[in-house]
């Protein structure tokens, strides 16, 4: 698989180049990842890992650099200047560093959402209902009870979103994003303000999303045993560069890292 | 604490400001009709009827209603808590009931009835065609915005354009506008129904296309603008329109199905069944809407638009779609307000319309149904009523005086409107535990 020809990769950013005025967020990164890994992007407060997720879902629009998402089939798609709808319709998937759920809605409905088909205008099959229809909330509610079963929130199905807990609310938020069917989903620290049980869990959770519904996980965390155990290859970014790339042995041994990252921000990672 | 506490006292003087403010501005002096002598001596010292029973200066009312509140308020305080649980659960009362299925269909099938037997007993044709005019059309107008604001979070300040539409479009498909009709081929009014919801939705997608990409403040500026568009537009070109002085009377609509023949006359009653057949309509055509895909996405766009694209949802297509249907009613609202009215001219299509519907839609409940209808009904009975008799003294200039108080009294007890919509009551719940605020501090500005 070392040979560069024959990897598979499935979402691909080169030279990217971001800035906000004078600001510079993301300055010559490029970031490959292969399909059906679990790779992560770890980096100081302010490197600009948001930054470049921002840019992979189309929510900001670098201003140089390409990224190219290749789907299973498919021609492969150049995600600038697409719309953040199309991306995500295309089959990359997101959650959000504070997570944004739908929060006067129901569990159920958070997920609803996710599952439905966005695409059309469906204004008469709204008003008429005919079997057409009917057939696609049958597969969307069947897709969201499997979904409920998944990351375990069955039983709160009918709870508003915000009565939830910070480990579920989180969790709720990872099965929306899978709820559009992705064939990559992008996860800002996911376990971002959960205790250490729920970190456990949501571990656990993020490796069941490749093993068992194949889809690619690319993932910022700030936990390094978390990430080192979840990771298969991580990038580290700094500043807005990226400073190292690797296995998680490779990365813990890299003096760049452990100069710019790994030691610099010891206590704050434990805190 | 005791009633002649300092705070309390404070309170009293507070209260007797407002309300000496308030007497200004219902009396002589906040009047256009009254003589300019008699001013804000005359809204004190003029003698005022106490509900019939005898007469004093305008002044001891205030005084005595003033002092009464603060009584109110002092015996209230103490106990807020038991008073606010009580009135929570009398207004949790209206879901508790139409929380059963039965229970709603029952609520709806009387309330059918009611409004279907209504005209029997309404026997002076002047209160019909109010209900109509008043009522009626603007429970339409209401509904369509209530697309646009309740169910997508679009603040619309323009919506009379889609009115006006309506409204241009019936008198100058019948003929009745100095621009020659379409084809030079005038058409009978009720044909104009389908043209005229169509063509008020068109330009809901042409006006939503290139605006619906700006966000919350500025949606409200350019919505507004267009609404001042329309109303110059068709206040100036009188050569297309009409100008002030309006149209020539749009002709009554007539059905002719070959064997059955219907002629809308002068009496109200007919255009009564044609809109109440209609608002029938509209409320299961929303209805549904609110609680398919579509509806969903609404929500989800109101709620956050950036998580709402990361599931695939094009905001600015269901912004657009809000739009052209909230403009369906609205435009039918245009129809039906020209067939019955007849001349119609800008006057109908001010800037105020645009206010006025959507203080309808806050009063009611943003993204309720039946809330929004049942407050078109409450205001509109309301304003018809005291324009038309004008009791205690009531000036017809005020009126937006009165509207504006219970506005502010409604954003304090009950922020998501008379009969709230559940998702929104949520939001408004969550918007409140994110700064906790009572209402009674709100009221009084004491701090907790
Ligand atoms: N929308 C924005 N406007 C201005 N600056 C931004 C914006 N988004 C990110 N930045 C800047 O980009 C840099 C990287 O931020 P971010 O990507 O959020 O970092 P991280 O997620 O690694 O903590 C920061 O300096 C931040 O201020
Ligand atoms: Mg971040």
């Amino acid at each position: 698989m070392s040979d560069e020809a024959t990897i598979d990769y499935i979402l691909r950013a080169e030279n990217l180049t971001l800035r906000f005025g004078g600001v510079v967020s993301l300055r010559d990164v490029s970031v490959e990842m292969r399909r059906g890994e679990i790779l992560a992007v770890i980096g100081p407060n302010g490197a600009g890992k948001t930054s470049l997720f921002n840019s992979l879902t189309g929510v900001y629009q670098p201003q140089e650099g390409t990224i190219t998402f290749m789907a299973r089939d498919g021609a492969p798609l150049s995600v600038i200047g697409k719309k953040a709808h199309q991306i995500a319709q295309a089959g990359v998937s997101r959650t959000f560093q504070a997570s944004r759920l739908f929060n006067a809605l129901s569990v159920f409905e958070n997920i609803k959402i996710g599952a439905e088909d966005h695409r059309g205008i469906g204004l008469v099959g709204a008003l008429v209902k005919g079997p057409g229809t009917r057939r696609g909330e049958h597969v969307s509610d069947n897709l969201v009870i499997e979904l409920l079963e998944f990351v375990g929130l069955t039983s709160e199905a009918n709870l508003i979103a915000s009565q939830l807990s910070y480990g579920a609310r989180r969790r709720l938020e990872i099965a929306r994003a899978l709820a559009t069917n992705p064939e990559v989903i992008l996860l800002d620290e996911p376990a971002a303000g959960t205790n250490p049980s729920e970190k456990l869990a949501l571990a656990e959770l993020i490796r069941r999303v490749r093993d068992e519904r194949g889809v690619s996980v690319l993932l910022i965390e700030h936990d390094m045993k978390l990430v080192m155990s979840l990771a298969e290859r991580l990038y580290v970014l700094n500043f807005g560069s990226v400073i190292a790339e690797g296995s998680p042995a490779e990365i813990r041994a890299n003096p760049v890292v452990i100069d710019a990252y790994l030691g610099s921000s010891h206590e704050e990672t434990s805190a | 604490m005791t009633i002649l506490s300092l705070a309390n006292l404070k309170r009293l003087a507070m209260i007797l400001i407002v309300t000496a403010v308030i007497a200004i501005m219902t009396g002589a002096a906040g009047s256009s009709s009254a003589p300019p002598t008699t001013g804000i001596h005359g809204s004190f010292f003029e003698r005022v009827s106490w509900f019939g029973l005898f007469t004093a200066p305008r002044w001891l009312l205030f005084f005595t209603l003033g002092v009464i509140v603060w009584l109110l308020v002092s015996l209230y305080r103490p106990r807020a808590q038991t008073i606010r649980r009580g009135a929570e659960s009398f207004f949790a009362l209206p879901r508790a009931v139409t929380s059963r299925r039965w229970a709603r269909v029952t609520l709806m099938l009387v309330a059918l009835a009611i409004v279907i037997v209504l005209p029997k007993f309404v026997h002076e044709s002047f209160w019909m065609y109010l209900i109509v005019e008043q009522i009626g059309v603007w429970i339409l107008l209401a509904l369509g915005l209530n697309v646009v604001v309740g169910f997508a979070g679009l603040l619309d300040l323009g919506f009379a354009a889609f009115y006006a539409i309506g409204a241009y479009t019936t008198a100058w498909l019948t003929g009745a506008l100095p621009a020659p009709a379409l084809f030079h081929h005038p058409i009978p009014t009720l044909w104009v129904i389908p043209i005229g919801i169509l063509a008020a939705m068109v330009f809901g997608v042409l006006l939503g296309t290139p605006t619906l990409r700006l966000r919350g403040d500025y949606l409200a500026i350019v919505t507004l603008g267009f609404a001042l568009i329309i109303d110059d537009f068709v206040e100036t070109q009188s050569g297309v329109t009409g100008g002030g002085v309006g149209s020539s009377p749009v002709p009554h609509p007539a059905l002719d199905l070959g064997f059955y023949h219907f002629k809308w006359g002068l009496s109200p009653t007919p255009y009564y069944y044609l809109c109440l057949v209609f608002i029938v309509v509209f409320i299961i055509v929303f209805t549904s809407l609110e609680h398919s895909r579509i509806g969903r996405a609404w929500v989800a766009i109101r709620e956050d638009e950036v998580a709402a694209e990361s599931v695939g949802i094009n905001p600015l297509k269901y912004k657009v779609m809000a739009f052209a249907v909230g403009a369906a009613s609205g435009g039918f609202g245009g129809v039906m307000s020209a067939g019955l009215v007849g001349i119609i001219n800008p006057s109908l299509f001010t800037y105020q319309v645009s206010v006025n519907v959507l203080v309808l839609v806050i009063f009611g409940g943003m993204g309720s149904i039946w809330g929004v209808a049942l407050g078109a009904i409450v205001i509109q009975t309301a304003t018809s009523y005291l324009d038309n008799y004008q009791p205690w003294g009531y000036q017809i200039n005020d009126l937006y005086m009165y509207i504006g108080a219970l506005l502010i009294v409604m954003m304090i007890f009950r922020p998501a409107g008379l009969l709230p919509s559940r998702r929104r009551a949520r939001e408004f719940a969550e918007a409140k535990r994110g700064d906790d605020v009572h209402t009674d501090e709100v009221l009084t500005g004491d701090q907790p």
